[in-house]
């Protein structure tokens, strides 16, 4: 008998696919060859049009869902909402889920070894952009024999590659699902990002994005940068519910060592994030968070690029939210409306700050889960 | 059939087939779930209740979460050929404003109310000194919703002050018959009042 919770995709491994064929990238860099990682849930049917094509964020990858062995702690990273009977239903769904290209999880990425120089990537690698993800998607969509998605769903730069699929190939999304996004980052966002670039590259093991000739890591920028994001993603009250002013000993030390549990916590976070992540790939991350703004092509007007898609639109936003507050999806929201577009709504009470649509919130997953049960698919 | 709360029927009939229209204070979309498909309409419901926005959701019509008292900003001049709110007006917070914002909106409006006139609240309230509690205005005067209440003459003194021409009127009761008391004195026997109305401009 499997000790995992009955309402789980259960066990499941990724596998990769190579592409051989050389991708143009916008930055004006050609990658010749790549490999991408994915996993999937649940089976593609007949008619082939069950597939939900699931894009992370920052920190996110190919594992969106489910867990690698019976010993693993925790499940993939979206597995609140994928799985059996959960709004991305796998009973109904073909689940795909990859990493993108440049990420340090399996994709191809800036650790991967160039066969060019025989070393790694590193800041050698291209810059990557979300159009750019998108484009690599649509090719695994041909292997994979989709050729059309009931539903391209993501939130934060996740929802990001939604939306752009919905704006570069309008007959292949039936639905596109924005959680917890903006159609591009404001300056505070930009900052934010800049401020945890420099922490990395200011970190003396960085050596210019080539640590891995060094056999190190620019470990302590990575923390900071992942410590400042973490900040960013929980709300204020937030914080304060979960750690107040605790100190971590009885009184204080009048030291410059970890006296605050909120302290100890960000650290934590921090290293756990710097043992498993790619510092070159959080700066691609950020570049590709920073340049989004699909608006662009038509002068900044959202409307106008979003007047070419043809799919129906979940956006939802939750309250406490401050890196994408409800403001930036309103903008979506009203953009959508201004080109008649199918649209619905959910501006979500929660504690959880940004972090809150990887959270298991009963509005939140009992909206989701309805508008998800309305799209239809072939039995 | 699905069973429409009684105005319901009755707005049906005065949508032209194919409009846009927007809903406000929309509940559980039954109207827009009805109009969807027996007037073939499209556009959205605006709702504040979570609970409610869920219901919408469950039933595949396009619900916006959204405050109306926060006004109709993110919606441009005449981008709706209706905009229709059933009973909610007695319940903002400045119904002379959203009116405003409705007919900015929407070609036309479409508003419903309960008749504060109705001559059993003038007796409730006369005769008896309290506040009116009928079937339309169910709460007591200290966990009511209705803080706006009007009555039927109220609303065509406001309409005529703010230029707005009413394009069709139905005074009803509440099981949306009118019979001869109704249409003699609307404002002393009307139990609900169904309004379309547009700028006079």
């Amino acid at each position: 008998m499997s000790n995992l919770p009955q309402n789980s995709v259960g066990i499941v491994s990724p596998q990769s696919i190579h592409f051989n064929e050389g991708l143009a990238l916008e930055c004006g860099k050609t990658i010749v060859e790549y490999d991408i990682t994915y996993e999937t849930y649940g089976c593609l049917n007949e008619a082939a049009d069950n597939a939900i094509l699931i894009c992370h964020a920052l920190s996110g990858d190919h594992h969106a869902a489910g867990y690698h062995s019976e010993n693993d702690k925790k499940p993939g990273w979206w597995d609140v909402c994928i799985g059996p009977g959960k709004p991305i239903d796998t009973n109904r769904f073909f689940v795909v889920s990859s990493s993108n290209l440049g990420h340090c999880s399996g994709s191809t990425g800036p650790s991967s070894l160039n066969a060019a120089t025989g070393k790694a990537y590193g800041p050698d690698f291209p810059m990557v952009t979300v159009k750019d993800w998108v484009r690599v998607q649509k090719r695994l969509a041909d292997s994979l024999g989709v050729r059309q998605w009931a539903a391209v769903a993501g939130g934060s730069l996740g929802a990001m590659q939604a939306l752009q699929w919905s704006i570069d190939y309008p007959d292949m999304v039936r639905h596109a699902i924005v959680i917890a996004s903006a159609s591009k980052l404001s300056a505070q966002n930009i900052a934010f990002n800049a401020v945890a670039r420099q922490a990395i590259m200011s970190d003396p093991d960085f050596h210019h994005g080539r640590y891995y000739d060094f056999n190190t890591v620019p470990a302590s920028g990575l923390k900071v940068a992942r410590m400042l994001g973490h900040i960013t993603y929980l709300s204020d009250d937030a914080m304060g519910d979960k750690f107040g002013r605790e100190l971590r000993t009885e009184k204080l030390n009048y030291s410059f060592g970890v006296e605050f549990e909120v302290e100890s916590y960000l650290r934590y976070q921090g290293e756990a994030f710097a043992g498993r992540f790619d510092a070159n790939t959080y700066l691609l991350m950020t570049k590709a968070l920073d340049y989004f703004d699909p608006a662009e092509a038509e002068g900044g007007d959202l409307a106008k690029v979003l007047n070419k898609a043809k799919a129906k639109f979940f956006v939802a936003s939750f309250t406490t939210d401050w890196r994408f507050s409800p403001e930036r999806s309103r903008e979506i929201v009203k953009a959508l409306t201004d080109v008649n577009l199918d649209v619905s709504y959910l501006e979500c009470e929660s504690q959880h700050g940004h972090d809150a649509f990887l959270v298991e919130i009963e509005d939140y997953i009992a909206a989701f889960g309805a508008y998800m049960k309305n799209i239809e698919v072939s039995s | 059939m699905i069973v429409l709360r009684s105005d319901l029927e009755k707005i049906s009939s005065w949508i032209k087939p194919g409009s846009r229209v927007l809903d406000l204070g929309c509940g559980d979309g039954t109207l827009l779930d009805f109009l969807q498909k027996e007037r073939q309409v499209s556009g959205y419901g605006i709702e504040i209740s979570t609970k409610q926005v869920i219901c919408c959701l469950e039933k595949g019509v396009n619900i916006i979460q959204a405050d109306i008292d926060a006004g109709l900003a993110d919606f441009d001049e005449n981008s709706f050929d209706y905009v229709i709110m059933t009973q909610a007006l007695q319940a903002l917070q400045r119904p002379d404003q959203t009116l405003k914002e409705m007919l900015r909106v929407g070609e036309q409006s479409i508003v419903t109310f309960p008749n504060f006139g109705l001559w059993r609240h003038r007796l409730q309230l006369g005769a008896g000194g309290k506040m009116p509690v009928s079937k339309a205005l169910p709460a007591q005067w200290y966990e009511t919703e209705n803080i706006h209440l009007c009555t039927v003459d109220d609303f065509e003194a406001f309409c005529n002050q703010q230029d707005i021409s009413v394009l069709q009127r139905d005074i009803v009761d509440y099981d949306h018959k009118a019979d001869w008391l109704m249409r003699l004195w609307p404002n002393l026997f009307g139990e609900l009042a169904l309004y379309r109305i547009k700028n006079r401009r």
